[in-house]
């Protein structure tokens, strides 16, 4: 008999009082010791959908439940079993990131003996021991980011919410990061919800991946799974000169099914695979039509969002204003949420 | 000259731009002086039974021209903020870059505190006619303490952007606005100079602030007293801090 | 979840909260600079300024100063009920707030850790006026006991203060909304007997004002010990509206704070 799902999500809406639904009714199921990744543009509801999960923010309807917990009815317990951490690292400039871990075991009621004790552990582990009674104004992003981990621990969570945790984080950290991720869900058996705008993430990380486009979810399934449904490659030919885009679709008619792209690009899928690349190299130069640049893709999650949603995910300005409200519902200011 | 007047036209029409779609920036500038004016005239009006006091307008309007002159002094101060805000958004660079007459920001600036003082002394001189207030200056002589104000103002607000592009910071709100604070506090707000005692009175005497006060004091109640004086220490101050509102202007355009 | 842990003691949460907000304050001392030295210079120049109002006749037989120095105390409470406000509002604008939202923590915890801070600083300007008060030459007429209850009641008002600070962050979620409210806290203290005693109020609504002002309670509250000894009327208004402040504010705000915090 499997394990119940550590997370499990039905029909769970989110609306606002002036604006669309961020969360339109999603079903999702991550299974205990998964990394479940949640992939979409800004403005998606990924956001949203970890505030409601956390117990920060209450659904409109639907239900679900984290750690076998309703996130409605026993959100303490919830919080409990989670740890999390959120969009911003949220920290306190003035303090040291021991002083934060030690305020986080109290708060959370690691007995007296073994706050330091624990304090110390967790900053070995995220590397953070040498900088560990320098105040965080003077960390680094990705310093900062990682004691935002270290303090989603301090408890043991077996549940554990990242939301774009390696948003504006340098390579070298964001790899870090990854690597640490991954020790946290694949020898520690910790449950991991990770949202992401990065596809490279969501492919290197998750087990499973949810793709949400305006609060629903469009795919879900492992990443290779995903891209091998789009199955085939696809050429992205840039027209020399923009204004002939109508030849170019014309003349690659015959392929597999086109998109157009805003910078005046066509995506054509090749139902062939790549041998059909020197077909539409011969099919254009037969039609007379310089390009600027051919480029052959492989399937990556971003074909995936494209074949589900017809725009691309990177380079995707999401702008339905979505208005954000704070745990109470009142709104924070100007920032917009995926 | 026409690079700075349209330089100046430029600025200034944004100042007032972005007041009149942001009404409420202007609240504080003017429910400042109207709670001063409520206060004193109201709170202390028992000093005009202080033997030698003699302000024959009355003590509402004694505390009138204070509050007038001083929302005056803060309107500029007011002006030196958004002048702040301006270099902590970015948008002073883009000004710096596009303007083919720097000199014309500053001036931009100082016309649009102006124009902006002007509507709060309207509502503050109305507010206190409300209150019974007497004016006994003829109007030449109102007008001059008007000139008296649009000068204070335009001292005021060359200080103070003359201090924001020194520091390029909203930080900087305090540093313009303590210096101001103390000079005007230190001159006879309450009383006449001559009912101050100890080591106010000796500060308020050589105070500058102290000679405008008491010539816009005597052109209210028809007894103009140091009106001459008050244009020269005002004019001197004004070419002090044009100079360095210029040097501010400097400093930042080396700042890039 | 690690096996050990059980929900903290409300002491022991109130402790860490507070703790960390002792320390921001001891951490950012250069900020707390301007409120202890703005009302003094206000102190120092109205109390020179208005010395004549000595004059007017039926003003109590005491130098102006004396009559002055309660009101730092009121100004050094409103800086306090900003400090208070603008830390827990930067919290929430943070996301730090979320943070421990997400911990065991009990609104009432959260409330009352968050003075500590402010509450240090309150003890610590009473004291600086109280001995630049006596250092001008201002005798306190109800001496040493008087003192020291003069020193509780300042904390008193500047907790409850504190209280509206909080309130505030907690409506609006902004520092700027805080900072915005102080220019009108600041001049209530004005519409009261803090320049001249109430019986010398001559403007009908001013005095009006001033009656219903709770402020001038508070005012002469302090005052009282200072030019008068133990005036057990003044002292019983005073104690009382800043418990009933307090009583108010905290409320209010722990109302807030459970409707912030918004979880399940």
């Amino acid at each position: 008999m499997s394990a119940a799902p550590a997370i499990e999500v039905e029909n769970l809406v989110r609306e606002f009082k002036k604006g669309p639904r961020a969360v339109d009714g999603i079903d999702l199921a991550v299974e205990p010791g998964e990394i479940y990744g949640f992939l979409g543009p800004n403005g998606a509801g990924k956001s949203t959908t970890v505030l409601m999960l956390t117990t920060l923010l209450p659904p409109t309807s639907g239900r679900a439940s984290v750690g076998g917990y309703d996130i409605v009815r026993d959100g303490a317990h919830v919080r409990a079993s989670i740890g999390a951490a959120l969009q911003e690292a949220a920290l306190d400039v003035i303090l040291t990131g021991r002083e934060h871990l030690m305020l986080q075991g109290t708060l959370q009621g690691i007995p007296r003996a073994d706050r330091a004790r624990r304090a110390q552990e967790l900053l070995d582990r995220v590397g953070l021991s040498e900088a560990a009674d320098r105040r965080v104004g003077g960390y680094s992003g990705g310093m900062k980011r990682r004691l935002d981990l270290a303090l989603a621990l301090v408890h043991e969570p077996r549940i554990l919410f990242l939301d774009e945790p390696t948003t504006g984080l340098d390579l070298q950290s964001r790899t870090a990061l990854w690597a640490e991720v991954d020790r946290l869900a694949h020898e520690d058996g910790i449950t991991v919800f990770l949202t992401t705008q990065y596809l490279e993430e969501a492919d290197a990380l998750a087990d499973r991946v949810g793709i949400i486009d305006h609060g629903r979810i469009v795919a879900e399934d492992t990443p290779e799974n995903l891209k091998a449904e789009i199955g085939h490659p696809t050429v992205e030919v840039r027209p020399a000169d923009v204004s002939l885009g109508e030849g170019f679709a014309s003349a690659l008619e015959g392929f597999g099914k086109q998109v157009r792209g805003e910078d005046g690009s066509i995506a054509v899928q090749l139902p062939g695979g790549e041998a059909q690349l020197a077909e539409v190299v011969r099919a254009l130069d037969a039609a007379g039509l310089h390009v600027a640049s051919l480029h052959l893709h492989q399937p990556s999650l971003d074909d995936v969002f494209l074949a589900k949603t017809g725009r691309k995910l990177e380079g995707s300005s999401e702008e339905a204003e979505e208005p954000v409200e704070a745990p109470s519902g009142r709104g924070r200011r100007g920032r917009r949420r995926g | 000259m026409r690079r700075f007047a349209s330089v100046t036209q430029g600025v200034a029409w944004r100042s007032i731009h972005n007041t009149i779609k942001t009404p409420s920036v202007l609240v504080p500038s003017i429910l400042f002086p109207l709670f001063f004016l409520a206060a004193f005239a109201g709170g202390l009006s028992k000093i005009a039974q202080v033997p030698s006091f003699h302000y024959r307008a009355g003590y509402t309007a004694f505390q009138f021209v204070f509050v007038f002159l001083q929302s005056s002094a803060f309107g500029g101060v007011f002006t030196g903020f958004a002048v702040a805000r301006d270099f902590d958004s970015g948008f002073a660079r883009r000004l710096l870059l596009s303007a083919p007459n720097r000199g014309g920001i500053i001036a931009g600036y100082t016309i649009g505190a102006a124009l902006r003082w002007l509507l709060t002394g309207t509502v503050v001189t109305i507010a206190a006619l409300i209150a019974g207030m007497n004016v006994d200056g003829s109007g030449i002589q109102l007008i001059g303490l008007l000139g008296i104000g649009l000068v204070v103002n335009l001292v005021a607000a060359l200080w103070a952007i003359g201090t924001a592009m020194f520091l390029r910071t909203e930080q900087a709100g305090a540093v313009i606005q303590m210096p101001v604070f103390v000079i005007v506090f230190l001159a006879p707000i309450y009383v006449p100079l001559n009912l101050l005692t100890g080591w106010i009175h000796a500060v308020a005497k050589y105070n500058p602030a102290t000679v405008v006060l008491e010539a816009g004091r005597g052109l209210f109640d028809a007894s103009p007293v140091k009106v001459a004086l008050a244009f020269i220490v005002l004019a001197a101050g004004a070419a002090v801090m044009a100079a360095w509102a210029r040097r501010g202007l400097a400093s930042a355009e080396r700042a890039g | 979840m690690a096996s050990g842990l059980s929900e903290p003691h409300l002491l022991e949460q109130v402790g860490a909260v507070a703790r960390r907000s002792v320390i921001r304050t001891i951490r950012q001392r250069g900020l707390l600079v301007f409120p202890i030295l703005f009302p003094l210079i206000l102190f120092a120049i109205n109390g020179s300024a208005l010395s004549a109002a000595t004059r007017i006749p039926g003003f109590p037989p005491v130098s102006y100063r004396a009559f002055l120095l309660a009101v730092p105390f009121m100004q050094g409470a409103l800086f306090v009920a900003v400090t208070a406000g603008v830390d827990l509002a930067r919290d929430i604008e943070s996301g730090f707030f979320n943070r421990l939202a997400m911990t065991p923590v009990r609104a009432s915890a959260m409330l009352a850790g968050q003075m500590g801070g402010p509450l240090l600083v309150a003890a610590i300007q009473s004291v600086i006026y109280l001995l630049v008060g006596i250092a001008t030459g201002v005798g306190i007429a109800s001496g040493v006991g008087g003192a020291l209850v003069l020193l509780v009641l300042s904390v008193l008002i500047a907790f409850g203060f504190a209280g509206v600070g909080t309130l505030l962050a907690l409506r609006f979620g902004s520092g700027e909304a805080v900072q915005a409210m102080f220019p009108l806290l600041f001049v209530t203290l004005f519409l009261s007997s803090s320049s001249l005693p109430r019986n010398l109020l001559k403007v009908s609504w001013f005095h009006f004002v001033a009656t219903y002002n709770p402020a001038s309670y508070l005012i002469e509250g302090i005052r009282s010990l200072v030019i008068s000894g133990w005036d057990a009327r003044a002292l019983a208004l005073g104690f009382g509206f800043a418990v009933a402040i307090l009583v108010l504010t905290i409320g209010l705000s722990s109302l807030a704070m459970k409707n912030r915090l918004q979880r399940s």
